[in-house]
């Protein structure tokens, strides 16, 4: 992972002040969509090894949810957009993005405090 | 040739000249009853297990580096039974009585010590759980025991138990979980397969999967192309990559785990200890290294190597949990490709494309199954039916709703 990320709002700082949610390609299917769409919504993944798009949070920072694209191969960072304006940008989507669900790092401190999670 | 303290003298004395490598390396033939893609772990347990249960030897196992270079390689070595949910403990309960026998099985040391595994607790609640997951443990016919304060003092007394943050209660011992050579496991199903006249081909990457009116006909390597009646896929990290050349998406992401090696102590722990504050683990292995690790670093990876930012976490925990090791030097770090699924539960199954089977899902936790994901894997190619044990791990399980969820986090594959 790249030590730095270039905030659209803060600049360039340092990883340690972002949180990763996840994959950002899903998109929320419109209500009452098939049953298909909200199965591959939920469970399945493209699963990328190149350039691929996250959300990830700037927590340390201006709070903002991203729209990182990463290569999950070698690490580096290409681009950095905020989410609204990404959801904005994306032909055909439904109107605003799905709003991320809680950042990974809180729930896993919750997952820890349970004693869950070994090797 | 058999492995025995005699061939070792015989050896020893006439200057180790006559040992034998320990598998062939033949050439790809044009067409295989059975293919599997992978030799790590699973891949050549499978292999095994074809040839020794069902008598089916025309195999080959594809390997795109060697034998082992995967996880199987990589992982923190910890064998265990230790789960809550009824899908998940039978099939790790039966991997545990394999693994009791896999040495004299293979003829082949895998180093398998049954010293223990503790997970700590450190709150009333935390205790309340693991009480729970013992007893979920019994049911299934596991040994779980729930430790309490003093008994985890008098085994691992260099705790920091008056942490007035995470005070150590006590914790959850499995007697019968312990720690395995990884790549001695690999070696040796690899040897048992290729004795019983499976092929075990390095260096070839499959790069396609042929398909013919909806079947698999074989796979395209960078040895050209193979021919199979029987297709199983076995990539771990690698599994939507190979997935995908089948034209399927899989429920499941890769991500990076990390692990550590220090300098090598004189004995020091004797169990494998996990922490119940943080994400972290830790045992010795025989040469004296202090082997641990912690969480995923969450995001998606096929790079084999993690974070900084993860192993200064590690490190923390590391000295929350022993403060003794703040001295201790790390000597090496490394990262594995994990297949996690979005439930944490592993995946054994046929697919809906016709004569091609999936083996994945398997997380940071496939080394303890290797023995049992083998046998059911094997007896699903072989019989095409799911093996008893394994009938939980369904492909389709997350569109029918039976996910097997051990943590409850739901369909985000980096909190399992
Ligand atoms: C740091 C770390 C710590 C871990 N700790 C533990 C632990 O303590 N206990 C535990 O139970 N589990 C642990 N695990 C998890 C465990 O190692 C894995 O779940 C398990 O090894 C996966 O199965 P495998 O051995 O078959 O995988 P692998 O050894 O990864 O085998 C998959 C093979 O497929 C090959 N392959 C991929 N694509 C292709 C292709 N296109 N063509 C040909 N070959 C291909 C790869 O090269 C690889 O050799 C840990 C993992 C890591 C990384
Ligand atoms: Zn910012």
């Amino acid at each position: 992972m790249a030590s730095l990320i270039t905030c659209p709002h803060c600049g360039t700082r340092p990883k340690e002040e972002f949180t990763i949610r996840g994959d950002a390609s899903p998109v929320r299917p419109q209500l009452g969509a098939a049953f298909a769409a909200w199965d591959a919504y939920v469970h399945l993944r493209d699963n990328v090894r190149g350039p691929m798009k996250e959300h990830w949070q700037h927590s340390g920072g201006c709070r903002r949810w991203l729209v990182v694209e990463r290569d999950t191969f070698s690490h580096a960072v290409h681009a950095v957009t905020d989410a609204a304006e990404f959801a904005r940008g994306q032909a055909g989507g439904p109107g605003p993005a799905a709003k991320p669900a809680r950042p990974a790092r809180a729930a896993k401190a919750a997952t820890a405090a349970k004693g869950r999670g070994q090797a | 040739m058999k492995y025995s303290a005699f061939s070792i003298l015989k050896q020893g004395l006439s200057g180790n000249k006559g040992w034998q490598p320990a598998w062939r390396e033949p050439e790809p033939k044009a067409e295989y009853d059975v293919i599997i893609v992978g030799g790590g772990g699973h891949g050549l347990a499978t292999a095994y297990y074809l040839a020794k249960n069902h008598g089916i030897t025309n195999v080959a196992v594809l390997e795109k580096g060697y034998l082992g270079s995967g996880n199987v390689g990589r992982n923190t070595t910890i064998v265990r039974a230790n789960y809550l949910l009824e899908g998940n403990e039978p099939f790790y309960s039966h991997s545990l009585r394999l693994w009791e026998g896999l040495e004299q099985e293979l003829n082949f040391n895998a180093m398998m010590s049954q010293r223990g595994v503790i997970n700590l607790y450190h709150s009333d609640g935390q205790r309340d759980a693991y009480a729970r997951r013992g007893n979920a443990m019994r049911l299934a016919g596991e040994d779980a025991e729930l430790l309490g304060r003093e008994e985890v003092r008098e085994l691992v007394p260099f705790l920091d138990f008056d942490n007035p943050r995470f005070p150590v209660h006590g914790g959850l011992m499995q007697r019968r979980g312990g720690t395995a050579r990884h790549d001695g496991v690999a070696w040796g199903y690899a040897r048992g397969a290729d004795s019983r006249g499976v092929d075990l081909i390095q260096n070839c990457e499959v790069t396609g999967i042929r398909r013919e009116g909806g079947r698999v006909v074989g796979v395209e390597t960078s040895r050209g192309f193979i021919g199979c009646k029987k297709l199983g896929l076995a990539a771990a990290g690698n599994s939507g990559r190979v997935a995908e050349m089948a034209g399927m998406r899989l429920p499941v992401e890769s991500q990076v785990l990390q692990a550590f090696v220090s300098e090598g102590l004189k004995p020091f722990i004797d169990q494998v200890v996990t922490f119940g504050a943080a994400l972290f683990y830790m045992s010795q292995s025989d040469k004296g290294g202090l082997v641990f690790g912690g969480s995923l670093d969450m995001y998606n990876s096929y790079a084999q190597r993690g974070n900084l930012q993860t192993v200064e976490s590690v490190m923390e925990a590391a000295c929350a949990m022993v403060p003794s090791v703040s001295r201790v030097k790390v000597l090496r770090s490394w990262g594995g490709v994990m297949d996690m699924s979005m439930d944490g539960s592993p995946i054994i199954d046929r697919t809906p494309v016709e004569d091609l089977y999936l083996n994945c899902g398997w997380c940071y936790g496939g080394f303890k199954a290797t023995p049992a994901s083998g046998w059911c894997f094997a007896h699903l190619l072989a019989t095409g039916e799911t093996h008893e044990l394994a009938k939980a791990f369904r492909l389709d399980r997350f569109s029918r709703g039976y996910q097997i969820d051990e943590t409850g986090h739901g369909a985000q594959a980096n909190l399992h």
